[in-house]
């Protein structure tokens, strides 16, 4: 910035000027590695299903975005009969932003970090999914189509209840860090996070693949039973900004499980030797959640949308805010081990063992009431067959 | 700087807005639309003068987000009473849902 | 004209424009988009007033549930896609004049008070709004006692409407 003042600018002007350069060069990396997405979703899926994956293209298959990509491009873009243009133009743009502008609160290294740590950087997630939530029920509606208006019914329904169980477990992070902005989330993990509250990550995973629409949640483009839900008019590069914001959206949220429960950039002091190991550190751990994620979504199958729904407003939800209770109650009651070294694996067990402690009574009342519901069937069926 | 009076006039003008929509609307849904565009100017007005009074005093930040939750349940509960009007009578025209009961 | 008046103007200008399209657009899913794109201007706003909590609130609670309520309530209370009959009463131009003398009144109002043209002071330094806000909120000589009354309000109005918009079988 002094070159630029040096020239002559404005001081405002060289400030504004530096900030653009800076998301341009975040966008671009982000959007490269969207392309690199792509190619390690479609070789990992190949994996789980016993197969090689694309591997003419280049070796491994690696030009076969690029060549997906110049597919998209060349498509014809359609828009159909009756649809409103304006909004279904503008609808995949929304959704791929809305995961764009999450990139502005990630910490990438212990002072680089989009804006100047937010000190509501997780509830700034949150909101990012909002915008997202409405570019959705904006492609469903404008594609003048019953398939597509029903698809993003759905999917804004399971993303609109899994909000709460998300934002109650970006809560326990904030708990032990005492702030909401993710850079001091990261420096007050001297413990991993995971380590403290278990199954608030577990649960969080679970949010965030219901967040994300992919399986076992993805009723919306419910693949062979919507057509293609909300993204049924959408052909071209229109379906690749939706297809592709949707893998940088999962990697983002590994990223975010990386940052609020496994310590973001840090690794036992490495990060401190350079910006660039911090930065590698974090998208490693970022690769790692979004392998999770697909491990997840090539193993399980769909669930109903009402079994969906039930599952987070009967289990989810209570569990979250029971969760959220036990957590803040022993983190009051155990403050005074947290200071002292020697004293620390008193406060690290205390928590682990409660969060459990929680999980594992839930785990049973489920058990109880799937064991009640299977003798009323069963039950049943063997008076039926005498 | 911003001096205040700009932030008021703007809520006031928004405020005035959202009444021309309450009054002038025949669809019930665009008349919440109009109430939802005054909570909001009331909302900015608060926030105003949490900034320029004294920042230390919470007292216009608490107000704004209660105004957030009551303004949350007034569209639930509004939006639910149009919905099961409608069901019922087939229209939100606020001027033929004009009869008690028949 | 510093910066930040000039984003204030533009942030004014846009709110402003995307209000008076929501009360005067025919079509109410349009009219709700808008009011979508006036909602933002009101979060731009709140962040101009470092007002950071509420901005991001304001996104999540009207953005991301009450807009999408009135989209959904928008597509279930109509007889097809297309909206038919006039969308102003017919006693509109009553309602012009009376907003605009409402405005006109507030701006008198407003001009007769002294402490009009004050200017922002200086946030105090290591000033975390968001543990003040928390504070305030459930100290017990602040204001826990609104605070519990609107979650019990919220409750009702949880009970109410799921009730009152119940599917109910005769």
């Amino acid at each position: 910035m002094g070159i630029l003042t040096g020239w002559g600018m404005p001081e405002i002007a060289a400030q504004i000027l530096i900030g653009f350069l800076g998301i341009f060069v975040l966008v671009a990396l982000l959007m490269v590695l969207d392309i690199f997405l792509v190619w390690v979703e479609r070789k990992v899926v190949a994996r789980f299903q016993d197969r090689i994956g694309p591997n003419r293209l280049g070796p491994w298959g690696l030009i076969q975005p690029f060549a997906d990509i110049i597919k998209l491009i060349i498509k014809e873009d359609t828009t159909p009969g009756g649809a409103d243009k304006v909004v279904y133009n503008i609808a995949p743009m929304l959704s791929m932003m809305s995961v764009l502008i999450l990139w502005a609160v990630v910490p990438l290294a212990p002072r680089i970090i989009g804006v100047e740590d937010l000190n509501i950087g997780a509830l700034y997630i949150i909101a990012a999914g909002a915008i997202g939530t409405l570019s959705i029920i904006m492609a469903g509606w404008s594609s003048n189509n019953k398939f597509a208006l029903i698809g993003a019914f759905r999917q804004v329904a399971v993303m609109v209840s899994f909000e709460i169980p998300m934002l109650t477990m970006l809560l326990i992070p904030t708990i032990f860090a005492e702030s909401m902005g993710l850079n001091a989330i990261i420096e007050a993990q001297d413990i991993w996070f995971v380590w403290l509250a278990p199954v608030a990550a577990v649960i969080f995973l679970i949010a965030a693949i219901a967040e994300l629409g992919r399986a076992p949640f993805d009723m919306a483009e419910g693949e062979s039973e919507l057509v293609a839900g909300f993204n049924t008019e959408y052909s071209g590069m229109k379906f690749g900004m939706f297809y592709a914001g949707e893998l940088l959206h999962a990697f983002t949220f590994g990223g975010f499980m990386a940052i609020l429960f496994f310590g973001g950039y840090r690794f036992f002091g490495l990060e401190q030797v350079s910006a660039f190991l911090a930065i590698a550190i974090i998208v490693f751990k970022a690769f790692i959640g979004y392998w999770i994620i697909m491990w997840v979504k090539y193993t399980l199958l769909r669930i109903r949308i009402d079994h969906m729904l039930g599952f987070n407003w009967k289990f989810l939800t209570p569990l979250a805010f029971v969760l959220l209770m036990v957590t803040a109650l022993m983190n009051a009651l155990l403050a005074g081990y947290r200071d002292g070294s020697s004293t620390m694996w008193i406060y690290v067990l205390g928590m682990f063992l409660s969060n459990v402690a929680v999980g594992w009574i839930a785990l049973e009342v489920a058990r109880a009431y799937s064991r009640r519901e299977r003798q009323k069937v069963e039950g049943a069926k063997k008076v039926a067959t005498t | 700087m911003v001096p205040l009076s700009w932030y008021l006039i703007f809520a006031a003008a928004l405020f005035s807005i959202g009444l021309f929509g309450v009054l002038s609307r025949r669809n019930a849904v665009a008349i919440l639309l109009g109430i939802e565009l005054m909570l909001n100017s009331v909302n900015i007005n608060l926030a105003a003068f949490w900034r320029y009074g004294d920042v230390l005093q919470m007292t216009g930040q608490v107000f704004a987000i209660i105004v957030f939750a009551v303004a949350a349940a007034e569209v639930a509960v509004g939006l639910a009473l149009v919905i099961s009007v409608y069901r019922r009578r087939n229209t939100v025209v606020a001027d033929e849902i004009n009869m008690m009961k028949w | 004209m510093t910066g930040e008046q000039i984003i204030f103007i533009l942030t004014a200008l846009f709110t402003l424009g995307s209000g008076f399209m929501v009360v005067t657009s025919r079509n109410l899913i349009h009219a709700a988009l808008w009011l979508v794109s006036a909602l933002f201007g009101v979060a731009v706003t709140y962040a101009l007033l470092s007002a950071a909590f509420l901005a991001v609130v304001q996104v999540v609670v009207y953005i991301g549930a009450i807009a999408i309520l009135f989209i959904f309530a928008v597509m279930l209370t109509r007889k097809d896609m297309r909206d038919q009959g006039p969308q102003m009463n017919s006693n509109w131009w009553f309602g012009a004049l009376l907003s605009v003398l409402v405005f006109v009144g507030l701006f008198f109002l407003l001009q007769g008070w002294n402490g009009l043209s004050r200017t922002a002071s200086e946030i105090p330094a290591g000033f975390d709004a968001i543990s003040e806000l928390g504070d305030a909120l459930i100290s017990p000589d602040a204001y826990v006692l609104p605070f519990e009354v609107a979650s019990v309000l919220l409750v009702a109005a949880l009970i109410g409407a799921v009730y009152v918009a119940a599917f109910n079988r005769k």
